[in-house]
């Protein structure tokens, strides 16, 4: 039987406040265990919440980013549930009047063909603390959970999508696309390996054709679009053969391991999961005036699709180049302070070669790139003037890689000059058509056919006479000059 | 709406309280009669009318988004059961 994948998106994004959504506490990541936790945090008898505007304001943003409703009036609910990273025993979420309606997200796949992904709603939340019971933890023999309160009360947002991707390139591409959306409007630093950005995928099959959905489960807490992808593949393979066998999906929340690449089901909770909503007696509603959403709306900045179209128009790069380099606000940002001193296709390149395989290889983020911006058009200005090679080129990177500077003082001191001077290179090609008598006379009477390949010689002792500084297009245009000259 | 006995045992499983067999008997009617009278409120005529999300007209204040709080972690530790390195210690969670 042919199967169709149905993919519905939760996805978390914390927001990039400098404090709490209800407290004055700070949000920096990577404090010490519960320094940054404060009694409204901690659920002391007594607090009560005060939330950040900023809060909602990054909400409002992104809602007007997918051309959604913003709620004029909004609400707060406590959802309820016991868990020690939850000190309150509720988490303050909103239900029936989320900050941000329907709305949608637009997706470009690799073959070029574009789909629009509807969103239910997002709303504000509180992120949990965090439990620590595995690793270094363990080893007191203790048998107990360590808890840091230091991410309660983070401000969320919640995306629902509606179960719109029928295969993992969709999901991928939308996550990828909202990623994109949140770091150019500065709502979130988009740093998924600390948590920044956590996507729960709810996956069913159905028979292709069928119009009903089939059981879905939810993999939670995804945490890398390779994950994503990986656990996808797995999750729908499992169903596929679950049902094939005659059995049946059930209803669960699966946890995926990125390092075995395994699932498995978090164990059933005895009691479905009954939260008990009921509205938030500590906080009014919320409301704003048209003029503050007009205000907000006026002042975003340049959203991905724009920013692509502009780079394609700017810069005159292809759709694709376009839509590596505008994706991600931070690499957009490089592409464009590189491409300012330099030039824009060369920029283009070596952001999207060398410089990303090296990221990649060394899982870093361009924020934390050793090579700058600036540093990279300083070489890509060298390597344009002529000064180097594009082989030179590397080994400055590399240099430059390394914290050895910038271009030009890394040129002076390895003397990678390359030799552009035409009279040191005919000298160079001289030299080497007189010691070559025999290579030479083989060229001569070579096929017409056969004769290019028969440069590679030439070309490797001229380059190895200059130590590999001479202008290879150079030694090539003289080289063939004063061979045939000699036909 | 009628409320049973079995509402009340899984509520407060829930809501993790124990009650014991006397005390569940007495809630259950506690809450029946509370139900009663939220019964009597259903029948009046709210056609037309929007829910309200809380008991007074009032709108919530927003706070700008500035760090207030310091650390005061040993003091909120002092009083803690269970601490270690900074973490509070619970009894092991499974998921």
């Amino acid at each position: 039987m042919q199967w169709e994948t149905v993919i519905g998106l939760e996805v978390h994004v914390q927001l990039a406040t400098q404090s709490k959504i209800f407290s004055g506490a700070s949000t920096a990541f990577g404090a010490e265990p519960n320094t940054q936790a404060c009694a409204i945090d901690l659920a002391m008898p007594g607090t009560l919440p005060v939330p950040n505007e900023q809060a909602f304001r990054d909400a409002i943003m992104f809602g007007l980013a997918i051309d959604a409703d913003i709620a004029r009036t909004s609400m707060f609910e406590r959802k309820n549930y016991f868990y020690p990273d939850l000190p309150k025993a509720y988490q303050t979420t909103q239900l029936e009047k989320p900050i941000v309606g329907r709305g949608h997200v637009d997706i470009e796949l690799a073959d070029g063909s574009k789909k629009s992904i509807r969103i239910h709603h997002a709303h504000l939340e509180e992120d949990a603390g965090k439990s620590l019971h595995e690793g270094s933890f363990e080893i007191h023999g203790h048998g107990m959970t360590g808890i840091d309160l230091n991410r309660a009360g983070t401000p969320l947002i919640e995306i629902v999508s509606e179960p719109d991707m029928r295969n993992a390139e969709e999901a991928v591409a939308f996550a990828r696309k909202l990623h994109s959306i949140v770091t150019s409007l500065g709502i979130c630093d988009g740093n998924m390996s600390q948590g920044s950005m956590r996507f729960d995928v709810n996956i069913s099959v159905r028979p292709k054709g069928s119009d009903t959905f089939g059981t879905r489960t939810e993999t939670k807490n995804l945490n890398s679009f390779k994950f994503m992808e990986d656990a996808i593949a797995l999750e729908v393979e499992r169903q596929i053969d679950l049902i094939e066998d005659g059995g049946k999906v059930i209803q669960e929340t699966r946890l995926y391991n990125g390092d075995t690449k395994q699932a498995r089901a978090m164990r059933s909770k005895e009691e479905a999961n009954d939260y008990r909503y009921f509205p938030c007696p500590d906080l009014l509603p919320i409301v704003f005036e048209d003029d503050y959403i007009e205000q907000i709306r006026q002042s975003l900045p340049e959203l991905p699709d724009a920013r692509r179209d502009r780079f394609i128009e700017q810069y005159g790069l292809s759709r694709y180049d376009a839509n590596s380099l505008s994706g991600d606000a931070a690499v957009a940002q490089f592409f464009q302070t590189a491409a300012a001193g330099s030039d824009a296709k060369l920029a283009a390149n070596w952001i999207m070669g060398e410089l990303s395989a090296r990221l990649n290889a060394e899982d870093r983020v361009i924020q934390d790139s050793p090579v700058s911006a600036d540093q990279l058009a300083g070489m890509i200005a060298r390597l344009k003037d002529g000064t180097i090679s594009s082989k030179m080129a590397k080994q400055v990177f590399d240099a430059m890689w390394n914290g050895e500077g910038d271009a030009d003082g890394i040129i002076e001191a390895r003397g990678l000059k390359q030799v552009s001077d035409s009279g040191a290179i005919e000298a160079l090609v001289d030299d080497v058509i007189a010691n070559s008598p025999q290579q030479v006379d083989n060229y001569r009477n070579a096929d017409d056919a056969k004769r290019p390949k028969m440069l590679g010689y030439f070309v490797g002792q001229i380059m190895k006479a200059s130590k590999g500084q001479a202008n290879p297009q150079q030694v090539n245009d003289v080289l063939l000059e004063k061979l045939n000259a000699l036909l | 709406m009628t409320i049973e006995r079995a509402d009340i045992e899984k509520l407060a499983e829930l809501a993790r309280i124990e009650l014991n067999d006397a005390t569940i008997t007495e809630t259950t009617r506690s809450i029946a009669d509370v139900l009663a009278l939220v019964d009597q409120l259903q029948a009046a005529n709210t056609e037309g009318v929007t829910p309200m999300a809380h008991p007074t007209d009032a709108v919530q204040r927003l706070r700008p988004d500035v760090v207030t709080e310091t650390n005061q972690r040993e003091a909120f530790q002092a009083i803690a059961p269970a601490v270690e390195e900074g973490l509070y210690l619970v009894p092991k969670v499974i998921d």
